[in-house]
């Protein structure tokens, strides 16, 4: 099939610019740079504090929990719902863990402090609650039809003020160690695991790119140019073991390593230096990103979830069960919260009253930044994460830069506004 | 057009005493129609006489109250648009009913995707059997890639035309499938008609445009008022006897005994 026709048949196609043989999303690439030159704005208004490997390493583990939920974001965006409840649904999720930790595990089932049985307990029934509520939320608007706003605003208010009561009011703490490692600095993989996941993780991104090609050359498809793959494919390999470089280079401090040795019974050699690498909660997040990102493309869910954001009616009427699919949407909303409320919890390494308080505005500003068009249909699982990063960077950078909390939040909140403003911008004139 | 149809056999489908209420109006009221195979069945009348409501509780897009659908004479339990698509039960909507953001393969496999051995989508088979279905009915349709909605009205109406064919429909719905076409896009659905008539597929067309039922139907059955007026053979009524039929709700007399 040849591309190029001088009949009156085809409309005459413009000559193919640099990015287009590149297959490369515009949007994507706009996002990048928008980040890029934020954090280089940073890096130069502090002195080159902001790009060095520990508030890197900072940066990504302050992101993870926002970042987690807004992938679920998207799907109840794309399906024309919201949910403001996140927030709160993290602290439920929350509460119940650090009470199973610190009550029932101790307690009613006599497990002694540390035992390496107390943080899966806690995670299951974590997990459990979010899942538990989500689906309810998803039943009381899928199948009541109540409007989403309104049960996650009661949702608000509800599971907030029911953490408030599990707990009494109180902070519960300290969490338990192997709970603890989820949060981010106490738990990482260590030099040597980094680079070794950093490899796998290069392996299959270049298998995922050879694969897809391979199925369009098999069914006759157009395919890039073998450069423009290998281009790709370089950018992509570069990018993750960057990343992983980067989180290697930030060294634990001697006092600390000094500590972990000790506490395995051995003494540190003399001089002996090493990296943190990647911290399991950034796993965590990483895990999530790729299997959102199967759901929402690869996966009939998926599939269905854009098609009811499209038309609602004409996925009812391609005898797709709309109203298990908002309870499926909201059932994976909560699940994202409960890993969000591990992560969190973990980071602080206590429950507290205040826990994810706004975070509700935060993951959805983060999946709007992040491309996710509230009128349904559109919305991707990396622009979300991208979205979460550039919100927490602004933030964190503004922080060191001196700027106060109060005026933090005016420019955060102009940053949303502008970049929906940018985003309807970009989709007129790209036609999309 | 009407040509010889044999009614002698089953009828593939029996609507019977069809009945659908909202909120105390009767949408449709003790219908009965059918439809043989290879025949074309105009559903006439205004506005608001009850036709979609019908032929919806054919597709399973709306519950009925009470009535039985029979399709090659057994008894069929159709209230879902998955039950009715078990039937082989196709339609095409008025409006289009495609989900804007997905591309043309997606639309068209929508609900029955094509999947992998591992149980994920399969895009890439199902773009090129999409390819082949609508360079069937569309040879120049090239536009494979990019979300329905920047395509023209007969190339949306391409895909749905082409999901019906694909899935080997054997009673085909229209609902005013030429109303968003222009004059060329409109011939092409009418040589459609025609050749799927002739696989022996029976259709069901709703329409406004009495000149084109006159054209394409063999058979026609027009409602007011939730009621069916009459069935008539085509062959034997006018343009006028048709309009008749609608405005006033009346058999013409020659026809009535």
């Amino acid at each position: 099939m040849s591309e190029s026709s001088d009949s009156l048949t085809e409309p005459t196609r413009t000559q193919k610019s640099l990015l287009a043989q590149l297959e490369i999303d515009t949007r994507l690439l706009g996002m990048i740079g928008a980040f890029i030159v934020l954090c280089l704005i940073f890096n130069f208004l502090t002195d080159g504090r902001f790009l060095t490997p520990r508030n890197i390493f900072n940066l990504t583990i302050q992101t993870v929990s926002v970042a987690v939920m807004a992938t679920g974001m998207v799907f109840v965006i794309v399906t024309r719902n919201i949910d403001l409840s996140v927030g709160s649904l993290l602290a439920t999720c929350s509460a119940m863990m650090a009470t199973v930790q610190t009550l029932v595990a101790p307690e009613w089932l006599g497990l002694e402090l540390g035992s390496p049985m107390i943080a899966p307990l806690a995670i299951i029934v974590g997990l459990a609650t979010g899942i538990i509520i989500g689906s309810f939320h998803g039943w009381l608007v899928g199948y009541l039809t109540i409007p989403a706003f309104i049960v996650t605003l009661g949702g608000l208010f509800v599971w907030r003020n029911v953490a408030w009561h599990l707990t009494g009011g109180q902070t519960i703490g300290p969490l338990d160690l192997n709970f603890q490692t989820f949060g981010g600095i106490n738990g990482t993989l260590g030099v040597t695991g980094s680079w070794i996941f950093g490899v796998i993780a290069v392996a299959i991104a270049l298998y995922g790119l050879y694969s897809g090609r391979r199925a369009k050359v098999r069914h006759g498809f157009p395919v890039k140019p073998v450069w423009a793959e290998v281009v790709i494919a370089g950018i992509v390999a570069i990018a993750i073991l960057g990343f992983v470089a980067i989180l290697n280079a930030y060294e634990i401090p001697e006092r600390r390593l000094a500590r972990m040795f000790e506490a395995r019974g051995e003494v540190m050699p003399e001089g002996f230096t090493t990296g943190y690498g990647i911290p399991y909660s950034v796993l965590i997040l990483i895990v999530v990103a790729v299997v959102m990102t199967v759901v929402a493309q690869r996966m009939r869910l998926g599939r269905y979830i854009f098609a009811f954001g499209g038309n609602p009616e004409a996925a009812q009427l391609s005898g797709i069960r709309t109203r298990e699919l908002t309870v499926k949407v909201f059932a994976i909303v909560g699940v994202l919260c409960a890993i969000s409320a591990i992560v969190a919890s973990a980071r602080q390494t206590f429950h507290s009253n205040d826990i994810g308080t706004l975070d509700e505005l935060r993951v959805i500003a983060a999946a709007v930044i992040g491309g996710t068009a509230l009128s349904g249909g559109i919305g991707t699982i990396y622009g979300a994460i991208l979205g979460a990063l550039i919100m927490q960077s602004l933030q964190s950078g503004m922080a060191m830069v001196g700027v106060d909390a109060p005026y933090q939040n005016i420019v955060v909140g102009i940053v949303l506004v502008l970049a929906v403003y940018v985003d309807i911008l970009y989709r007129r004139r790209t036609g999309s | 057009m009407a040509s010889d149809i044999d009614r002698s056999g089953t009828p593939l489908v029996e609507m019977r005493d069809m009945q659908k209420s909202f909120g105390g109006i009767r949408a449709v009221d003790h219908v009965n129609i059918d439809l043989y195979p290879g025949e074309v069945v105009g559903v006439l009348g205004h506005n608001g006489a009850g036709k979609s409501v019908l032929m919806k509780m054919l597709s399973g897009a709306l519950p009925r109250d009470a009535g039985e659908i029979y399709i090659n004479g057994e008894l069929a339990e159709i209230n879902n648009p998955r039950d009715a698509r078990r039937y082989n039960i196709e339609t095409i909507y008025q409006y289009l009913a495609l989900a804007d953001n997905l591309d043309a393969a997606s639309n068209l496999f929508l609900g029955r995707e094509l999947v992998t051995p591992l149980g994920l989508v399969d895009d890439a088979a199902m773009e090129a059997e999409t390819r082949k279905i609508m360079g069937r009915l569309t040879p120049n349709f090239r536009r494979y890639n990019t979300p329905v909605a920047g395509l023209s009205g007969g190339q949306r109406q391409s895909v749905a035309i082409s999901r019906a064919v694909y899935f080997n429909a054997k009673i085909l719905i229209m609902d005013e499938p030429t109303a968003a076409l222009g004059v060329e896009e409109t011939r092409m659905v009418a040589e459609l008609i025609d050749e799927l008539k002739a696989q022996g597929i029976g259709i069901l067309l709703i329409d406004h445009d009495i000149h084109q039922v006159m054209n394409l139907c063999d058979r026609a059955s027009v409602m007011k008022n939730g009621k069916l007026v009459g069935t008539v053979n085509v062959a034997d009524v006018t343009d006028d006897d048709l309009l008749g039929m609608i405005i006033l709700g009346k058999k013409p007399e020659r026809l009535a005994a």
